[in-house]
């Protein structure tokens, strides 16, 4: 499907001040069916399994489930995004199991300052090469 | 058929906001959040004010939405005229020499931004092995910049721990703009759930004046004015009837919500294109599109017929490469290994299979003979999680299809394949703009740099990633460098044009008519019949897709003729396009989300149209594995070894072409 949402966990996101997973889709959708105050996936097949849904619902109620027309049931991925770290649950269809982590940033979030310690632009460079911070590299 | 108009009779009207700007960028991918930090950076002493449109959230907008594994361009200990090379060689011959050096000697800086920002990069320890982002850092290994060694995969390749790599990229480029906000006191210049449908050109018939789009979320449009723009928009997916027949017209290899937007956008604004005919065929594992690069390059796995036969190593298949398209087919890049394979294909020697067991098999007695049993198991253990990384930061769907068919590489092979075409300027592919040279690289013709970095042939309209043509293989970093390259120019452009005030052509009133048509085509019909899907009034967004796809795929050489075309079946293709192309201006839309499919796939239709014609005027063929033409089935430098401009005049719905010699500048 792509991705698909747990009726029972999904509460639309009611304490927060948008749907998290209608605000992060890339493709524009995932969307909140206002009456039942449910998210669901208005367009599977054009979804991208990138999993961005998934790792920002704060109730765990998104999963995706492989597209219909190649892949097999039976299978689970899931992930769980922290602050320095991704986890990956990934379930065969056999029942193997396998666990992975890897890093994700390594600095802390909302620090980046693109600026700090970097030098004014030179406006007399402005028509040559390199940047506000640097020279482009010679050989 | 009669012309529909919008006069706001059945639809409401929308709020309509006018945005003014000095700089604006459209799109908030990897070019887009470059050109918001480059840009910023010159704008802010200026109070020069910086605008970025998004369509989606830029914490996971563009390509690099998912994550990614690798950056794929790194020059690092290399040379760039080398750079230069790889790039010439992997796209037939011709590129634009002049923008891949400049691209080359700038990218390296943006790779040593993200890894400041946060982005963990592998490096490689003495022991000859791998670490990952953190662990690096825990040793005290080195930075990028500071001459740390980083994990190769290629030559230009690095690996990365990539999962929140546009996360990051993003955090840089939304505080850029923050500071902008208060350099300028703007009130808000990042706009979200926008999206940018067309330019308007200004009364002087030159310049661009604005860019218009309409919000995703609310009943509100939008002029931004701008007296310079950076175009950082996607290139074109779905635009050929895709291997997957249900589901998985989502699972395609580049973003499924690239729509040709930025070539659309340049198109309507007159600029010329160039090298359009070029397209990606990636091949990659089947169905999950799974990336191979890591397979091939770091874990040294092979490619064979499923009898284990190398079929670039094939005799015939390689003499009758080699006799059509001379010493193009000896460099063996990317489109030639795509030509061979597809020989191997039709002769039945499928599937085609990447030799993953072999692989791990060779890696596994290579580390147990080094380290030991027991830290060569341990050893094994993180490369078996390297494997996996690399799907789960970039293709998890290809990860869960390996899950649910019970496949473990280190024990089966897995099948490749190549995909459906994809048209694009930023990855192996280099279709796109013809724009303006640094001007500074010796050798390169004057005429091909008139003044600012990345510029167009329309004066203030810019290009970067998906959108400079003639210069592929830029990738993430790439565009990153190449978004900061175009701000820049593009600052430099409105320092100089200080007092152009940009004029749209066109009123408030009729762009929101414009904008909002599908709406008052939709209410005004959707009661004729019982179900609004099908409605012999209009067309809805889903059906303009389906059609162009399966036209694309018939005559313009998709996957359902092996990627075969010829003018015959061109210009009877280019006739059905032409029909679809007057239907969509009977297109419908019943809430916000389909306007915005509606839009897309009319970009979809127009980028498809400039490849056709493309492929129509270059009477050879330059890139076998990607397509061919059947009446002209070789490469023919005598005639054809140029780039080929073509320039779209949307309101008189013509075409123009031209042949620009091809220079190369590095022997």
């Amino acid at each position: 499907m792509p991705s698909f949402v747990i009726t029972e966990k999904c509460d639309g996101c009611k304490a927060q001040d948008k749907t998290a997973c209608q605000y992060i889709c890339p493709h524009d959708l995932m969307t909140l069916d206002r009456e039942k105050m449910k998210a669901f996936n208005q367009e599977p097949e054009q979804c991208w399994e990138c999993f961005n849904c998934v790792k920002i619902c704060p109730q765990q109620a998104i999963e995706v489930r492989g597209y219909s027309d190649f892949v097999p049931l039976g299978a689970s991925t899931i992930p769980l995004r922290g602050t320095e770290d991704i986890m990956w649950t990934i379930k065969f269809r056999n029942g193997l199991l396998k666990r992975f982590k890897f890093p994700i940033r390594t600095t802390v979030e909302g620090s980046v300052d693109p600026y700090a310690g970097k030098p004014a632009p030179d406006y007399a460079t402005i028509k040559g090469s390199g940047f506000f911070n640097v020279p482009a590299r010679k050989e | 058929m009669e012309k529909e108009t919008c006069t706001f009779s059945y639809c409401q009207k929308p709020e309509v906001t006018e945005v003014d700007c000095d700089l604006l960028i459209i799109g908030g991918g990897m070019a887009g959040c470059g050109a918001a930090v480059e840009g910023c950076a010159w704008a802010n002493p200026k109070k020069l004010k910086v605008v970025m449109v998004d369509k989606a959230a830029t914490d996971r907008s563009g390509a690099v939405a998912m994550g990614l594994s690798a950056i794929n361009t790194y020059i690092g200990e290399n040379k760039v005229v080398d750079y230069v090379k790889y790039v010439r060689n992997d796209l037939m011959g011709i590129i634009r020499e002049d923008l891949v050096y400049d691209l080359g000697r700038h990218v390296d800086d943006s790779v040593h931004l993200f890894e400041e920002w946060g982005l963990p990069i592998w490096k490689k320890g003495d022991d000859g092995f791998s670490m990952d982002g953190h662990e690096a850092r825990e040793k005290g290994h080195k930075m990028l910049k500071d001459g740390g060694t980083p994990c190769r995969s290629g030559k230009w390749q690095i690996m990365i721990n990539g999962e929140s790599y546009k996360v990051v990229v993003a955090e840089a480029a939304k505080k850029a703009l923050e500071s902008n906000r208060n350099a300028t006191g703007m009130a808000q210049n990042h706009f979200e759930r926008v999206f940018i449908v067309k330019p308007v050109m200004d009364t002087n018939g030159k310049n661009v004046a604005a860019a218009i789009g309409f919000s995703v979320r609310e009943n509100k449009i939008y002029s931004f004015k701008a007296k310079a723009m950076v175009c950082a928009a996607a290139g074109a997916v779905n635009c050929f009837r895709p291997r997957s027949v249900g589901e998985g017209l989502g699972r395609t290899w580049y973003p499924v919500m690239c729509a040709g937007s930025g070539f659309a956008f340049g198109m309507e604004a007159g600029a010329e294109l160039t090298l359009m005919e070029n397209r990606f065929v990636p091949s990659r594992f089947k169905d999950g599109y799974g990336p191979v690069g890591a397979w091939f390059l770091f874990f040294k796995a092979k490619a064979t017929d499923s009898l284990g036969n190398d079929y670039c190593a094939d005799k015939e298949y390689f003499d009758d490469a080699v006799a059509r398209y001379g010493d193009y087919a000896k460099g063996l890049g990317t489109a030639i290994r795509n030509h061979l394979q597809m020989r191997a294909m039709k002769d039945g020697r499928g599937p085609i299979l990447m030799n993953t067991h072999h692989a791990m098999a060779e890696f596994s007695k290579r580390i147990l003979e080094q380290l030991g049993e027991k830290a060569g198991a341990k050893k094994m253990r993180h490369l078996e999680a390297e494997a996996w990384e690399d799907f789960l930061d970039m293709a998890v769907g290809q990860a869960s299809l390996w899950a649910a068919t019970n496949v473990e590489p280190e024990k089966v092979p897995s099948e490749i394949m190549p995909t459906e075409p994809y048209l694009l300027g930023s990855h192996a592919g280099c279709a796109g703009f013809w724009v303006s040279g640094p001007g500074d690289i010796p050798g390169t013709p004057a005429e091909w740099s008139w003044g600012y970095n990345r510029m167009t042939t329309v004066p203030g309209l810019f290009m970067a990633g998906d959108c400079v043509g003639a210069s592929g293989h830029k990738f993430s970093s790439g565009s990153h460098a190449e978004g900061r390259q175009a701000a820049k120019a593009a600052i430099a452009y409105i320092l100089d044009h200080a007092d152009y005030k940009p004029a749209p052509k066109k009123s408030l009133d009729e762009i929101a008519a414009e904008l909002y048509l599908p709406f008052e085509i939709y209410e005004k019909y959707k009661v004729y019949t019982t179900d609004p899907l099908i409605n012999p009034n209009y067309i809805g967004p889903k059906a303009i897709q389906a059609r162009l796809m399966k036209i694309a795929d018939e005559y313009f050489g998709g996957c359902s003729t092996w990627y075969m075309t010829s003018k015959t079946m061109l210009e009877a293709g280019l006739q059905k396009l032409e029909l679809l192309k007057e239907d969509c201006s009977r297109m419908a839309a019943s809430n916000l989300h389909e306007l915005l499919r509606c839009f897309e796939n009319y970009h979809r239709v127009l980028s498809v149209e400039a490849h056709a014609r493309h492929i129509l005027f270059r009477e050879e063929t330059r890139y076998p594995g990607y397509y061919y033409r059947g009446d002209f089935n070789k490469i023919d430098d005598a005639n054809w070894k140029c780039f080929t401009n073509s320039k779209y005049n949307a309101e008189a719905n013509t075409w123009e072409f031209k042949k620009v010699p091809y220079v190369q500048v590095f022997q």
